[in-house]
């Protein structure tokens, strides 16, 4: 008896050298070593899977921006360091599609948000036909984007599309610029309201009945509750919906190349970068594109997760502002 | 301060359940009520229905001799703490409860007086920066408190509002709440399924079972007169010991030997109109060690014998444990109770007789024991009805 109490105590002081020999860091005991093996074992065939189809093409891609390298000219390939991005972002049809990609992305999420947060509360509240009201709103983002995209394409072409019949008039709305860039926008709005709904539910659930029961008897009204309790709660989900969508809004493509080819200055980087990529053959300048936009793309995610603190739904204990 | 009036007041659900059925309770100004009962037999229904967070479907409801019946709950003037605290997570403390002043549009140098003596009256001062989700269990029960008394409601309504709290603390709240509410005098409803806080909290107690209201009355009252086996089994814990027993002439045979009931009993069962058949129901406390009782006490009660089965000793007095042969009890309100408390499935094939005895006795488990019980105590109860037959109301 008296020995394994020594035993222990002896135990005791070299492990706690260990820790002190440690500078401070704590040793991980046996179990949580295997533990953390085992962890690393689990995610290894992942995160392999991961290295070849993302790490890999990136990876390629920056070497590639780094080349002259035309497939129309291929004895001319060179490694011409940061000459390409030079040649991008000096250009004026750069910085053109990406006024465009910006401003479509803020005008079609801002949209989204205000009629996906209605269209979440609606199927929040619905009692009957819950199940019907949920699939009917899912529809537009169950169907592929070029085939959506090809019958706003026909029902906005002048002469034949009926919508475009109800405004007939002036100039074909898909040759405008304006009206060409409202129906682009209408087409994701369409597309992707669903996708925003669907997120914001999800925060809906977060939100106790037990708050706004309480706050209705603090004397709050329908919109107070919404303002005052709903939102704030609901924040993380929010954050979470608003960057899934702006990253995948800013990558637009297929709506702008099926319903204007992105012609007349209305091409967003997406298409830049595939007309030099795919179209010109220009592996170089097209490579520095989609690398560029991989930049953009990190940088919103950066300020989301930094700047406004977006996390997992339900992970903001703090509160964070 | 008002005084509510619930008159005939039925909620009755779309798909026809009916969860409160013609409710009838005055809740004089000031008064502390208490609405008791198992799960499910429409307590929180009936607050939320005084709160005006569920709409009445029959009946009136009327604060301070107004019809609120069609009133939002904003209108009503009435504050409520809830089971889970409802704190709003994203504001502190002291946005927690200033949080009603601000949407009633009172000045900034008022809500932060109100708070601060709101804060001051319970203990919350040094709290008031923090977030809920930093505070601990009674802490966040105290905030909740807070933002319903920073208002001067007319009411209180508060719901299960102890319950998430951890036994000690419980106590301790329990001993606040009622302190709290004699010193602002205001008219609180409390709903609770725990028996303890239902005796030991109110002016007057509601027990409810299926959506009607059993019986209204102070803690005491009700625990010496219960007006139907529902309430009697009910209230008090440990709960009463029920048996069947047959009545004749002033004479009830039960599992414990044969009872001569006392004068005033048999005159009560006689004003009742009472069947052959009964259930006799006997309190804890009600039994003793025969041999604490003198000759002359003797006589006024019945003596078995039986074997101790289990004894706990819990300092102040003795819980002893016997098994007494007997039928089941075939009973409608005592299947609920048990369902309720979660012992309708423990199976005994014997009846469980639990006494109190005081800690004087020298009982010992498996000792064969003379025990006394008082004749004048014993309560009788039809067992289709589950009338009170000794109710002395």
């Amino acid at each position: 008896m008296s020995e394994t109490g020594e035993l222990l105590t002896q135990n005791a002081v070299g492990a706690e050298a260990a820790v002190r020999k440690a500078g401070g860091k704590r040793e991980l005991s046996e179990g949580k070593k295997a533990e953390r093996k085992l962890g690393l074992w689990l995610c290894a065939p992942a995160a392999l899977v991961m290295l070849a189809v993302t790490g890999w093409p990136i990876i390629y891609s920056i070497w590639l921006s780094l080349q002259r390298y035309d497939l129309r000219f291929p004895d001319q390939q060179a490694f011409v360091g940061l000459e390409n991005y030079v040649t991008v972002l000096g250009s004026p049809y750069w910085w053109q599609a990406f006024g465009i990609t910006m401003m479509l992305t803020v005008v079609s999420v801002a949209i989204e948000l205000v009629l996906g947060m209605t269209l979440a509360l609606i199927m929040h509240r619905t009692l009957v036909g819950r199940g019907l009201v949920r699939t009917v709103a899912l529809i537009p983002y169950g169907i592929v984007t070029v085939v959506a995209a090809f019958s706003w394409r026909y029902a906005w072409q002048s002469e034949t599309g009926y919508l475009a019949d109800l405004f007939a008039g002036q100039t074909d709305p898909l040759v405008n610029f304006w009206s060409s860039m409202g129906i682009i926008t209408l087409a994701e709005v369409w597309k992707t309201t669903p996708f925003m709904a669907l997120l914001l539910m999800a925060g809906l659930a977060l939100v106790p009945d037990d708050l706004l029961k309480a706050a209705q008897m603090d004397g709050a009204s329908a919109w107070q509750r919404f303002v005052k309790v709903m939102l704030p709660v609901m924040k993380p989900a929010i954050l979470v919906a608003l960057l899934f969508r702006t990253l995948d809004a800013f990558r637009i493509f297929d709506n702008i190349f099926v319903l204007t080819q992105g012609s007349q200055g209305r091409s967003s980087v997406s298409i830049q970068a595939y007309n030099n990529l795919i179209k010109g053959l220009n592996l170089g300048i097209g490579s520095t594109m989609s690398v560029l936009i991989f930049i953009t793309v990190a940088i919103i995610a950066f300020i989301f997760v930094k700047l406004f603190g977006t996390a997992a739904p339900g992970s903001d204990e703090e509160g964070r502002r | 301060m008002a005084e509510i009036v619930l008159d005939k007041v039925t909620k009755r659900y779309p798909d026809g359940a009916l969860a409160v059925s013609e409710a009838n309770i005055e809740i004089a100004d000031g008064e502390f009520i208490i609405l008791v009962g198992p799960s499910g037999c429409g307590k929180s229904t009936m607050l939320n229905m005084i709160a005006g967070l569920e709409d009445i479907s029959d009946g009136e409801l009327r604060i301070d001799g107004q019809r609120v019946n069609e009133k939002a709950p904003k209108d009503r003037d009435i504050a409520m703490v809830f089971q889970s605290y409802a704190l709003y997570p994203h504001m502190s403390v002291r946005e927690n409860m200033a949080f009603p002043l601000r949407l009633a549009k009172v000045d900034d140098a008022t809500v932060r007086a109100k708070v601060d003596e709101a804060a001051e009256i319970l203990d919350l001062t040094q709290h008031l920066d923090r977030k809920p989700a930093n505070l601990s269990g009674g802490q966040r029960q105290r905030v909740a408190m807070g933002r319903a008394i920073v208002r001067s409601p007319k009411a209180f309504l508060m719901d299960e509002p102890l319950s998430n709290l951890d036994a000690k603390l419980r106590v301790q709240m329990r001993t606040s709440v009622s302190k709290l509410q004699k010193q602002l005098a205001t008219t609180t409803v409390y709903v609770t399924h725990d028996q303890t806080e239902a005796m030991t909290l109110g002016d007057r107690v509601v027990v409810l079972r299926g959506g009607l209201v059993q019986q209204i009355g102070s803690p005491q009252f009700l625990y010496d007169n219960p007006a139907n086996l529902f309430v009697a089994g009910f209230i008090g814990s440990p709960a009463m010991n029920f048996m069947p027993a047959t009545l004749a002439d002033g004479k009830v045979t039960s599992p414990l030997g044969d009872v001569t009931l006392t004068d005033r009993v048999r005159q009560l069962v006689e004003a009742a109109n009472a069947n052959r058949d009964v259930i006799m129901g006997v309190r804890p406390e009600h039994f003793e060690d025969a041999r604490l009782i003198d000759d002359a006490a003797r006589g006024g009660g019945v003596v078995f014998k039986s074997r101790v089965e289990v004894l706990e000793s819990m300092g102040s007095d003795k819980y002893a444990y016997f098994n007494v042969d007997g039928r089941h009890i075939e009973s409608q309100e005592l299947a609920e109770l048990a369902a309720d408390a979660g012992t309708a499935d423990a199976g005994e094939t014997a009846m469980a007789l639990v006494t109190r005895l005081s800690a004087a006795s020298g009982a010992s488990e498996g000792e064969e024991l003379d025990i006394w019980f008082d004749a004048d105590k014993v309560q009788l109860f039809d067992p289709e009805s589950g009338r009170n037959l000794t109710y002395s109301g």
